[in-house]
């Protein structure tokens, strides 16, 4: 063991990197059933890795690991420090989890022919989210969030099967998509232009001296721009909805709990690590960019999703709301606040992931989630209903759940900041929450069942289970608290120490 | 102010062909023209790039022993890979509008949204018979 132990971080991009044309093979033979299970098995490995990584650095020092020997910043480098760590644990714990739940959803709703290569391209995309978070390189950066995005895209179109409404979601977020990571490029190349490196932390050094440089602001706006197209930031968030609607059960568990949040962090990145708020023009964003932008988000997010008959675009449109919350705590840029966006990163995961799932369950015996078709369903699927309301309530964030700790957070750092207005405004986003969840209750467990001869069953168990593990973790994590918030504490201040 | 312009004539072109790039797909209801559009946008993107390592006088970076001045060959690499991930966009989204076309009938957008919005219109009514 203790020669891999060194090579973990490399081992945890290069795994599913190389299964994922191992796992193209299975074609030859079309051995369905093999590919899904190497698929899993690979998630998992890279689950225990990241477990690994985040306990080393925990109680350790953050590693760093230079890709062929050639010594950072020269050659790419994989920095590994608390909040990447983090990062790493939620992308592969959500995939790991997700996949068993993965089988019987896929079979149902993807073409037959498509399965094995539907999978490759999950590896990818996972290959690409834990690239972007690992690396430690603003290029590489790139390169692997369109390695991600471009398998995204082609997960997002398998739900052709169901709706072709899933070819024009897909091709319009390729065209925003790429929009997004052209800008993200433009900003590295302006950065590059000035300092000559391309290593987060060689180039964060670098720059403390250039703080009135025209490029560097250029650069900046064009990172910021590029990645709040990415992780839709209010006015940037159309791709949003019908990409989470239309793709597949499993693709959307897995986006909505893991893509968006994997941008938030490369902003963070940039935001905290290379610019820092000392930066004047970085403050300036704070308070006239993202906070108002975060404010309109939260509500007008929230007040969509109220409107919406089908069930996926409702929680859609909520996740806009919730990057809001995310973004809000950004902007207030002290440590309650930040902590909030690092535990709401977290949270957000597992509250998205259990909705979705839950419409994912009802995806697969009714074979439609608008609103209309899931009336009375509480007496026919209870389990899988019941999740759907406990996950609703963590969304809304009653206390014992995990929405409670990140708006407690996101409270505190207002009023630290000295808003209070804004704490009221959280508040009341948060009751239109009630009201849309509230929409769900009803049709859920008030209205007459549609299917009176009782032929429609609840969700087989192996698809029941991973999504009451997400509930019960939902739960979990909003009555012990304390790994999350230590975590949060230790990188909201590395964060905001390392930039004064 | 003339000199900046002409000095800097390479950034002056990049600015233009990128915006030009932008108008194309935003204003585009083709959707292979918005496809070409984002190229071009791309395109001004590796240019940027590549003037970028230029040396004035500065040759190949190849090591010859005397002491020449050499052109910074990183963005010319980096812009290798960018050309790549180009590349497979334009596949994907090419091949995005095939299906689009097969299953719409048209690839230009206003048909599309007309279409979609009927059929919005037919899930509500669905759902709430």
């Amino acid at each position: 063991m203790n020669f891999i132990m060194p090579h973990l971080p490399v081992l945890q991009v290069a795994i599913p990197l190389i299964a994922a044309p191992i796992c193209v093979l299975f074609t030859f033979g079309g051995h369905r059933k093999l590919a899904w299970l190497f698929t899993l098995a690979v998630s998992w490995m890279c689950f225990l890795i990241a477990g690994a990584l985040l306990s080393r650095v925990l109680l350790d020092t953050d590693i760093s690991y230079a890709i062929g020997n050639w010594p950072p910043p020269f050659g790419i480098e994989y920095r590994v420090d608390p909040i990447n760590a983090f990062v790493l644990l939620i992308i592969s714990g959500i995939s790991a989890i997700a996949l068993p739940f993965a089988r019987l959803s896929v079979e149902k709703e993807i073409e037959t022919d498509r399965h094995i290569l539907f999978y490759t391209s999950y590896l990818l995309c996972l290959t690409g989210l834990l690239g972007v978070t690992i690396t430690g390189d603003a290029f590489n950066i790139f390169v692997f969030l369109e390695i991600s995005s471009l398998s995204t895209y082609v997960l997002i179109a398998t739900g052709v099967r169901q709706d072709r409404r899933a070819l024009t979601a897909a091709y319009n977020y390729l065209i925003l998509g790429t929009i997004g990571a052209t800008f993200f490029v433009i900003g590295i190349g302006l950065l590059y232009m000035v300092t000559g490196t391309l290593n987060i932390a060689d180039l964060a050094e670098r720059l403390q001296p250039l703080s009135d440089n025209r490029v560097v602001h250029a650069g900046f706006a064009f990172i910021v721009i590029g990645m709040g197209l990415k992780l839709a930031l209010f006015p940037m968030h159309v791709w949003l909805p019908n990409a989470y609607t239309y793709a597949p059960s499993l693709v959307t568990v897995f986006l909505a709990a893991t893509s968006t949040k994997v941008s938030v962090y490369v902003l963070l990145r940039f935001l905290f690590t290379v610019f820092g708020p000392s930066y004047g023009f970085v403050n300036l964003t704070f308070e006239f960019v993202l906070l108002p932008l975060a404010i309109v988000a939260m509500f007008a997010g929230s007040i969509t999703a109220i409107f919406q008959t089908n069930a996926k675009r409702l929680f859609a449109y909520s996740s806009v709301a919730q990057l809001g919350y995310m973004m809000l705590g950004v902007a207030l840029s002290n440590i309650p606040g930040l902590m909030a966006t690092i535990l709401h990163i977290f949270n957000h995961a597992l509250m998205k992931g259990a909705l979705f799932m839950a419409l994912g369950c009802v995806m697969y015996r009714l074979g439609t989630i608008s609103l209309g078709s899931m009336k009375g369903l509480g007496r026919s699927m209870p389990w899988t209903m019941a999740a759907l309301i406990l996950g609703g309530l963590s969304l809304i964030g009653v206390p014992g759940t995990v929405g409670f700790i990140s708006k407690w957070h996101l409270i505190l750092g207002t009023l630290e900041a000295g808003f209070w207005p804004i704490a009221i405004l959280i508040v009341a986003s948060s009751l239109l929450a009630v009201i849309y969840i509230w929409k769900i209750v009803e049709v859920a467990y008030l209205e007459k069942e549609i299917n009176q001869e009782k032929t429609l069953k609840e969700a087989p168990i192996s698809m029941l289970a991973p999504l009451w593990v997400l509930v019960i973790l939902n739960f979990y994590f909003g009555i012990d608290a304390d790994l999350t918030t230590w975590v949060a504490r230790n990188v909201a201040e590395t964060f905001l120490g390392g930039g004064s | 102010m003339v000199d900046a312009l002409i000095s800097h004539y390479n950034y002056w072109l990049i600015i233009i062909l990128m915006m030009l790039g932008l108008y194309v797909v935003v204003s585009r209801g083709n959707l292979v023209k918005k496809i070409v559009g984002l190229n071009i946008f791309q395109t001004s993107v590796f240019l940027l790039y590549i003037s970028l390592g230029k040396v004035s006088g500065g040759t190949a970076p190849i090591l010859t022993g005397k002491p020449e001045a050499f052109s910074n060959p990183l963005p010319h690499v980096l812009i290798l890979t960018a050309i790549v991930v180009g590349i497979a966009t334009t596949a994907l989204g090419l091949a995005l509008v095939v299906r689009i076309r097969e299953s719409y009938g048209t690839i230009e957008e206003d048909d599309i949204l007309i279409s979609e919005r009927s059929q919005d219109a037919s899930d509500i009514n669905g759902s709430s018979a």
